[in-house]
């Protein structure tokens, strides 16, 4: 039998979602010695948008401007909500320290001070939103202003119709235009995958060939949109330069998932997060965890798909970021709904009948969307006896219960300020 | 307007009529308030019936079933997969139920061969291992889909006209006739009216509803039942369970899945047709005892019909209830030129067609004879986009250099649907995603829609299909036709696709915030 090796960190952070990150990058810029195990799932769909709280309650379908004031409302109406665990100033202090790092990483993030933002979904919708890639930003003064506006879609592209967002933005954007137009230098005989897209863009030569095709169809507009595939690593260059040779300003606009905007953040945090020192175990999961004397853990890591450990972590403790169905943070089966690595209790509705709705879209949203651990004020999951279940395990994101981040627009926001708690939580434990 | 016959309903037996009629030269019109099969035809095993079901309880049903088994065979091969069946029985069924079997189909006149149960056990692996007994019988499985698609287009290509989305609102009368029908299209609000020298109500369970309207009565009950889809298909044969009818005791295999059902529930209206939670874990977990990978099984859609049975009611369970069709001439109710054909199934549509078209014939005295028995359906090409594995199989064998998958999970490409777009076309009807849906396999992989559906939407609107917001209450529609048969289903991977779906549809694009 082969010896696998053992690992000794302060902090396992377990999942490599938003959460997940956002708690490696917490812990790291405290000086936490971290190991990050996950599959990256969920980060490679998102928009990258950041949400912090856009609509209460969900089923008046009331949208809010101010944030703040939605945290407000929603804390008095739903005490259990994660965000009741957390004054404003830190969940305001959690994100613009992370808006930091973003920066850092070359991903910089935009917003409105206090202030909700409508910007362009994929099918042409409006969505509102609260910190923006930069390299979306100017779609926000555009569409707010209803300025003279080109969005640019690709032969080969599916999913992605300019044409489709003017039909659906026309009322209050009349001066919204479409084309489609070759995408250089990519021989056309097969799918445009937007991986392959993006990184083409980081060449120099294909952003003035796009420029070149674009610029006759300009006639007058004073900013172009194109589907968020403006280069992989350096996208704010990339930006730069088409606004340059277009001499107007360019945003992006996301696509359907796979999202080259997901992908970046993956990409780039990664990459800054291991020169910072954390230890991250991408493509993996924890397999099982135990408890030695010490009430330290011990993580049996392995292969996503057989499930064969190949690795032990010796933690201190451990940030519980696994999220929920998707992260496979939570299973349900037929009957019921568990927790996958410590079978903490999931607080969840009755029985399966009244897990989703009869209408998909149905505004109150679905009661299995509600279910999750259940913390005390330092996110330590609860046992049975609503006790904290272990000293030092903190769960943090779309795992905690209560909450409905894909109703609520509130999903960026919860993941990175639970985080947040989360490390701190950590840190006092460990003072202790 | 004005035709010879105007049909109302788009199932199997609508359909039928219309080609039948069509192909004695008589002028129709085809009105459904929806699209094809949105009634039993679509909610069913798609099971070819030997007959042997019914050697029981009605043996006349039986006989019927097997001269039809054996002609539609021959005249819609594309549309049957000759599976052959088994009835098996395990530990705990009625034995002497068992015993009579044999006996019973061949006093009928049907095939059935006893099997030895290991020989069977080899050749079905998944029954289970308290399997007691197995006979082979003719059985075999039919898509629906594809049968009554092959069916209206054979009908339009002869002249028919079908308007889908439009609803028989009122019979205006004349005496003892029916002088014209007033009309509505559900979806853009425009009226029509149709004169007809003779209607006939093909509406399945809404036949009561329909022959109301005109002032005429037809007593249905109403059975509704619950059936699963699996996401591998188990066994190469139709299984039965050998015992008399009861929930989950029928597994049809077709393509690439295999279908379990049913229950049967007695309803009062036909307002709430959808399965629910606890039908589906009466059929995973009585399956199960006949096909125990039944509980451990991907499933990937649930799904609700009606049958319309016919009289009063009878007492005890509502399967044992005819399955025979009924042709009534509403001369009896005072109205000259309306008939209804309901009742019955699938297996014997063509029949039932046969028969309302003689009578609808002898009413307008026309003496052409059925041209059914003996003409195959001629409308396989148009329609086989709505074949499982047909799509995959044609674009791993090759296509064009700019061709591209819109539906990744059943691998339809841009060009299926530009050609399903342009039957629409053709036939002055306008896309639209629940329609393109029925004519081919898009939403009917894992993803279940999410993703097809917004890059079907997003080429509706490159093609001038789709204008203003219209797309995106496409996609709504669409996603919630997909969500019915999802929503009781939903436990291991299919809620991490939910949620996936969710997250775009909501969480991204806010449709559930986007006012209809």
């Amino acid at each position: 039998m082969s010896e696998i090796q053992t690992t000794k960190c302060d902090l396992a952070v377990i999942g490599s979602g938003l959460a997940g990150i956002a708690a490696a990058v917490f812990a790291s810029q405290n000086g936490i010695d971290t190991c990050q195990i996950g599959v990256s799932g969920g980060i490679l769909y998102a928009s990258g948008y950041l949400d912090l709280m856009g609509v209460h309650p969900v089923e008046d379908r009331k949208i809010w401007v101010n944030p703040w004031e939605a945290i407000d409302a929603l804390v008095r109406d739903v005490p259990n909500h994660p965000y009741a665990y957390l004054s404003k100033a830190d969940i305001s202090q959690s994100l613009d320290q992370f808006a930091d790092f973003m920066a850092d990483t070359g991903l910089p993030y935009k917003k409105n001070e206090n202030q909700n933002v409508a910007v362009v979904t994929p099918v042409g919708t409006v969505k509102s939103t609260y910190s923006v890639p930069v390299s979306m930003w100017n779609g926000v003064p555009a569409l707010a202003d209803g300025r003279p506006c080109l969005i640019v879609d690709f032969w080969g592209l599916k999913g992605f119709s300019a044409l489709q967002i003017t039909e659906m933005l026309k009322p209050r954007w009349p001066d919204l235009r479409a084309v489609r137009i070759a995408f250089p230098s990519v021989d056309l005989s097969i799918d445009l995958y937007p991986e392959r897209m993006a990184r083409s863009m980081e060449v120099d030569d294909n952003i003035v060939m796009l420029a070149d095709e674009v610029r006759p169809n300009l006639n007058g507009a004073q900013v172009v949109g194109f589907p968020a595939i403006l280069g992989m690593n350096t996208t704010e260059r990339i930006i730069r330069r088409l606004k340059d040779l277009l001499d107007c300003d360019v945003f992006e606009i996301p696509t359907i998932p796979p999202s080259i905007p997901g992908l970046r953040i993956k990409e780039n945090v990664e990459t800054v997060l291991s020169a910072r020192g954390v230890r991250i175990f991408g493509q993996k999961r924890v397999i099982c965890a135990k408890q030695n004397k010490e009430g330290g853990f011990l993580l049996d890591i392995g292969d996503f798909t057989d499930g064969k450990p190949e690795h032990r972590l010796e933690a201190d403790g451990v940030i519980l970021a696994s999220g929920r169905f998707l992260g496979m943070g939570l299973h349900a089966g037929r009957k019921k709904i568990r927790e996958t690595l410590f079978d903490l209790p999931v607080f969840q509705p009755a029985d399966r009948s009244s897990w989703h709705r009869k209408n998909f879209f149905d505004p109150c949203g679905h009661g299995i969307n509600r279910s999750g651990l259940e913390i005390d004020d330092s996110f330590r999951p609860l046992n049975q006896s609503k006790k904290p279940a272990f000293d030092n395990v903190f769960a943090a994101g779309s795992i905690l219960a209560h909450q409905d981040w894909i109703r609520q627009k509130c999903g960026a926001g919860l993941s990175i300020s639970t985080a947040y708690a989360a490390v701190r939580s950590f840190m006092r434990h460990m003072q202790r | 307007m004005k035709t010879q016959v105007l049909i109302i309903g788009g199932g199997a037996t609508g359909t039928g009529v219309a080609r039948d009629l069509t192909l004695r030269g008589v002028q129709c019109i085809l009105v459904e308030k929806k699209d094809i099969n949105a009634g039993a035809s679509g909610a069913n095993h798609g099971l070819l019936h030997s007959g042997a079901r019914y050697v029981f309880s009605d043996p006349e049903s039986a006989r019927e079933c097997r001269d039809e088994n054996q002609l539609l065979k021959q005249l819609a091969p594309d549309c049957i997969e000759e599976t052959g069946g088994f009835f098996v029985a395990v530990e705990g069924d009625d034995e002497a139920y068992i015993a009579d079997f044999q006996h019973h189909c061949e006093k009928t006149g049907l095939p059935c061969k006893p099997v030895d149960v290991r020989d069977a056990r080899e050749m079905e692996p998944a029954l289970s291992d308290k399997t007691i007994a197995a006979y082979e019988v003719a059985d075999a499985s039919v898509d629906p889909f594809k049968l009554v698609l092959e069916n209206i287009t054979d009908a339009q290509k002869l002249g028919c006209r079908f308007f889908r989305h439009t609803k028989v609102v009122g019979f205006a009368k004349k005496g003892s006739r029916i002088a014209s029908v007033d009309l509505v299209n559900k979806n853009t609000g425009e009226k029509k009216t149709i004169e007809a020298d003779m209607v006939v109500n093909a509406t399945g369970a809404w036949a009561g509803e329909v022959a109301k309207l005109a002032g005429a009565h037809i007593d249905l009950i109403y059975s509704k039942g619950t059936l699963l889809i699996t996401h591998t298909r188990i066994t190469d044969r139709v299984i039965n369970r050998l015992r008399p009818p009861s929930d989950a005791d029928i597994l049809v295999p077709g393509g690439t899945v295999s279908i379990i059902g049913t229950t049967s529930l007695r309803m009062q209206t036909l307002d709430e047709i959808r399965p629910t939670v606890s039908e589906v874990d009466r059929l995973v977990e009585e399956g199960a005892i006949m096909l125990p990978r039944l509980e451990t099984i991907r499933y990937i859609r649930a799904y609700s019909g009606v049958r319309p049975l016919l009289g009063g009611g009878g007492k005890g369970d509502d399967r044992s209830v005819t399955r025979g069709f009924d042709l009534v001439d509403h001369a009896k109710d005072g109205i000259d030129n309306l008939i209804t054909i309901t009742g019955g199934k699938l297996t014997t549509f063509r029949l039932m067609a046969e028969k309302a078209s003689d009578l609808v014939c002898q009413r307008l005295a026309i003496s052409a004879p059925c041209q059914t028995r003996r003409i195959p359906m001629i409308s396989s090409h148009e329609t086989r986009w709505a074949v499982p594995g047909f799509s995959s199989k044609n674009w791993i064998q090759g296509h064009e250099s700019d061709d591209m998958l819109l539906c990744e999970c059943e691998m339809v490409p841009q060009s299926a649907i530009e050609e399903i777009v342009g039957y629409f076309d053709i036939f002055e009807r306008q896309a639209d995603l629940k329609g393109i849906g029925k004519r081919s396999r898009i939403g009917k992989g894992s993803c279940q829609g999410s993703f097809c559906s917004v890059r079907i939407a997003a080429y509706l609107y490159d093609r001038g299909v789709a204008i203003s917001t219209e797309g995106i209450g496409n996609i709504k529609e669409f996603i919630n036709e997909r969500w019915k048969g999802q929503r009781c289903l939903l436990w291991d991977m299919p809620v991490v696709q939910t949620e996936l779906e969710e997250a775009m549809h909501c969480g991204l694009f806010g449709l559930e915030l986007q006012k209809e």
